[in-house]
C-alpha cells in the first residue's frame, strides 16, 4: 500500500497537474472575488473565512476525477484490484495521495491568500486549522464520487453533482470555524463537530467507496 | 493446486455468453483459449480472475493465486520501466525485478520512461509485470498482442520455464506459442443459447 | 404467503393493476375534499389572511419529500440485502417523485414566504435543508441515468442513498447549527400539534392522507413503467443474440 502511496504521489510530481492545477484554480477564484463583490476592505475581510473555504472545496474538487480514471484508462486499476490489496485500502491510499497533492498545499496557501482578502489576524491561524481538519473529509468524500462515476465516460459533471451536497456539512462546520475564529468567537463547539465529521467519514466511507468501486470493476 | 472451473456460465452485460464450461489445469500445464472474436474469452478470463462474478458455475483454485494480464498493460507512462516493474513487485510483495528485466530483455530499456517505449516493448514490460508478481497461476489475454516473432518466442520460453517450475497458465490466444505443455480449448461450442439473462427472464 | 412474492415482476404489475385504481380514486377524493375544506371552510388566520391556506399543499408535500427517500432507502436496502428487482425499480421510480414533492415544498413556501416575512426566499434552516434534499434528488437520478447496466445501476444508487441518507441528515444538523432560523413555527407549524386548531387540522389531514396515497399510487405506476421498460430491453437483448 505504501508502494501505491509513492506512486501516486511520484507521478503527481512529475505529470504536475495535482499540484499546480488545484492551487492556480485557488489563486484564481480568490482574485476573482474582489472583482465580482467591490474592493472593500471591510466587506471583504468579512467573507474571508468563507470565500478561502469555498475556493479550497472547489479546488479540491476539480482534480477528483483524476483519482481513478488514470488508473482505469490505462488498466492499472483492473489490475490492483485483482492484486492482494483490499479495495478498502486501495480507495483509501487514493484518498490520502489526493489530500497530499491537492488538499495540504490548499491548507498551506490559504492564509497567503488570506492576505488578498484582508482576513483579520486571528483568522490565519483557524483558517488553516479549520482546512487543515476538514479537507481531508474532502478527499475522503470525493474518493467516493469518483470511485462510483469511474465506470462513466465524460463522469465530471456528475461527479460534482454527486459529490457537492456531501460537502455541505463539511463545508458549513468548517466554513463556521473560520468565520467564528475570525471574529474572535469561541471556535470550539464547530471545530470538534468538523473533526467528528473527518473522523467518522475516514473510518467508515472506504468501506463504502471500496464496494462502489468493487462494483464498478465488474463491467470492466 | 488446480484450477477447476466447474460447469461455469459467464455473462457480458448481464447476458451470458458462455455456459457449460468445464475444465482444470493441473501445475505445469498451460491451457490455451480458442474462440472467433466476442466469443467470450475475455470474459470467461475476468471470471477466473474474479474481476467479475460467475452467472452460473463454480471457480475453485484461483483467488489469491493469480496474476492477471489484460488488454491494456497498466503501465504509468511517466515512470520509468524500472520504477513500473519495482511498483507491482512491492504490491505483490517482492522486490526482485532483475529476472523479470533480463527475461523479457528490458535491462537496455530500464530507466527510459514507459511512456517512450514502442507497442511491443511497452507489452514485454506488461508481460515482465507477471514475473515479478510471483503467482502461480498467469491468467492472460491476449499476451502476444503487438509482439514481433522474436518477442513472441522470448515469451513462450518465459512461459515455459514458468510452467516447469510449477507454474500454470490460462491463455487467450489466436498464434501458435510452440509450447508442447499446452492443450487447446475452443471455447466456440460453449456458446450460450440464446435468451436475456435469468435475471431478465423474471421480466418476460 | 410471504410478502416477498411480491418481488416478482409480474405479481407485482398484476397486484398493482388491481389496487392501483382504488388507490388513485382514494388520492383523488382526499384531495378534493381537503383542499376545498381547508381553502374555502375555514376561517382565515387572523394574522396572515387566507396565505395561510396554502399550508394545506405545503406541509403534506414536504412530509412526502421526506417519506418518499425515506422509501427510497428502505427500497434500496432491500435491494442490496434480498436483491429483488422490483425494489430497486421502485426506489428508482419513487426518485423523480420525491423531487417533485420537495419542488412543490419550497415552491408553496416561497408563495407562503413572500407576504409573511416580506421575501421569496430566506436561508432558514428547513428551507436550506430541503433545497440540500433536492440536489441528493438530482444526484441520485442523474446516477441512475448514467449507468448502462441495470444491476449495475442499482447496486451504485443503492450505496448512494444509502451514504446519502446519512450525510442528508448531517446536514440537516450541520444547516440547524449554521442558522438557528426564523420558520414560523408555534402559530402554524405540525410539529407542534397542539397549537393548530382542530379546524385546521382535520383538513389537513385529510391532504396529508392524499399526498400519501398519491405518492403509492404514482411509484406503483412509475415502477410499473420500469419493470416494462426493463423487460422491453430483456427482448430487444434476447432478439439482438438470437
Amino acid at each position: 500500500m505504501i508502494a501505491l502511496l509513492i506512486r501516486d504521489l511520484r507521478l503527481a510530481v512529475r505529470a504536475g497537474g495535482g499540484f499546480g492545477l488545484g492551487l492556480s484554480f485557488f489563486l484564481i477564484l480568490t482574485l476573482l472575488v474582489p472583482f465580482g463583490v467591490g474592493p472593500e476592505t471591510g466587506l471583504l475581510s468579512r467573507i474571508a473565512p468563507g470565500v478561502l473555504w469555498i475556493g479550497a472545496l472547489l479546488a479540491c474538487l476539480l482534480s477528483l476525477d483524476r483519482i481513478f480514471a488514470l488508473d482505469h484508462e490505462d488498466g492499472s486499476l483492473e489490475l490492483l484490484v485483482t492484486a492482494p490489496l483490499p479495495s478498502e485500502g486501495i480507495v483509501t491510499v487514493k484518498a490520502l495521495a489526493h489530500w497530499l497533492t491537492s488538499g495540504l498545499p490548499l491548507v498551506l496557501v490559504a492564509p497567503l491568500l488570506g492576505v488578498l482578502l484582508s482576513l483579520p489576524a486571528p483568522g490565519y491561524l483557524w483558517v488553516t486549522v479549520s482546512l487543515a481538519v476538514g479537507t481531508p473529509a474532502l478527499s475522503v468524500i470525493g474518493t467516493f464520487g469518483a470511485a462510483l462515476t469511474v465506470g462513466i465516460k465524460r463522469g465530471g459533471l456528475l461527479l460534482s453533482l454527486l459529490v457537492l451536497p456531501l460537502y455541505v456539512p463539511t463545508l458549513i462546520f468548517g466554513a463556521e470555524v473560520a468565520r467564528r475564529g475570525a471574529e474572535g468567537l469561541s471556535v470550539q463547539t464547530p471545530l470538534l463537530l468538523l473533526g467528528g465529521i473527518s473522523a467518522g467519514v475516514i473510518a467508515l466511507l472506504p468501506f463504502a467507496s471500496a464496494a462502489v468501486l468493487r462494483i464498478n470493476m465488474r463491467q470492466g | 493446486m488446480m484450477l477447476n472451473v466447474t460447469d461455469l456460465a459467464v455473462a457480458r452485460g448481464g447476458i451470458p455468453v458462455l455456459e457449460g464450461l468445464t475444465f482444470s489445469v493441473a501445475p505445469g500445464t498451460a491451457l490455451v483459449l480458442r474462440g472467433p472474436n466476442g466469443s467470450g474469452k475475455t470474459t470467461l478470463l475476468r471470471t477466473v480472475a474474479g474481476l467479475q462474478p460467475a452467472f452460473a458455475g463454480t471457480v475453485d483454485g484461483a483467488g489469491e493465486r493469480i496474476a492477471y494480464a489484460a488488454h491494456s498493460d497498466g503501465l504509468k507512462s511517466m515512470l520509468t520501466v524500472t520504477e513500473n516493474l519495482t511498483f507491482w513487485a512491492q504490491v505483490f510483495g517482492g522486490t526482485d525485478i532483475a529476472q523479470a528485466l533480463s527475461d523479457f530483455q528490458l535491462e537496455p530499456l530500464a530507466d527510459r520512461l514507459a511512456g517512450n517505449l514502442s507497442a511491443g516493448q511497452k507489452r514485454r514490460l506488461g508481460l515482465a509485470r507477471l514475473v515479478v508478481t510471483g503467482r502461480p497461476l498467469w491468467v492472460l489475454d491476449e499476451p502476444t498482442v503487438s509482439l514481433d516473432t522474436a518477442s513472441v518466442a522470448l515469451f513462450a520460453s518465459v512461459v515455459r520455464r514458468h510452467l516447469g517450475a510449477g507454474g500454470s497458465a490460462l491463455m487467450a490466444t489466436h498464434i501458435d506459442l510452440g509450447i508442447p505443455e499446452a492443450e487447446v480449448l475452443d471455447v466456440a461450442p460453449y456458446k450460450a443459447s440464446p435468451r436475456a439473462s435469468v435475471l431478465d427472464e423474471a421480466f418476460l | 404467503m410471504s410478502i416477498w412474492e411480491y418481488a416478482n415482476p409480474v405479481k407485482f404489475i398484476r397486484t398493482t393493476d388491481r389496487v392501483l385504481p382504488w388507490i388513485s380514486a382514494g388520492a383523488a377524493i382526499c384531495l378534493v375534499v381537503g383542499l376545498v375544506w381547508g381553502f374555502f371552510f375555514t376561517p382565515d388566520d387572523y394574522r396572515q389572511g387566507s396565505t395561510v391556506k396554502i399550508f394545506y399543499i405545503h406541509v403534506p408535500a414536504a412530509m412526502m419529500a421526506i417519506n418518499a427517500w425515506a422509501m427510497m432507502l428502505v427500497a434500496s436496502l432491500i435491494w442490496i440485502i434480498r436483491r429483488h428487482h422490483v425494489s430497486a425499480l421502485a426506489a428508482r421510480a419513487a426518485a423523480p417523485v420525491g423531487a417533485t414533492f420537495t419542488v412543490i415544498a419550497l415552491a408553496t413556501g416561497a408563495f407562503w414566504g413572500q407576504p409573511m416575512w416580506g421575501t421569496w426566499w430566506a436561508w432558514d434552516p428547513r428551507l436550506t435543508s430541503f433545497l440540500v434534499l433536492f440536489l441528493f434528488y438530482l444526484g441520485y437520478m442523474a446516477l441512475w441515468s448514467a449507468i448502462e447496466n441495470d444491476d449495475t445501476a442499482a447496486d451504485l444508487t443503492s450505496i448512494l442513498c444509502l451514504v446519502g441518507s446519512v450525510f442528508a441528515i448531517l446536514s440537516r444538523y450541520a444547516v440547524l447549527f449554521w442558522n438557528q432560523g426564523l420558520h414560523q413555527g408555534a402559530s402554524l407549524s405540525l410539529d407542534k400539534e397542539e397549537n393548530v386548531a382542530d379546524v385546521f387540522w382535520y383538513p389537513a389531514l385529510v391532504c396529508i392522507a392524499g399526498f400519501v396515497l398519491l405518492f403509492i399510487a404514482l411509484v406503483f405506476l412509475r415502477t410499473q413503467t420500469e419493470i416494462r421498460a426493463r423487460r422491453m430491453r430483456a427482448l430487444i437483448a434476447r432478439e439482438r443474440q438470437a
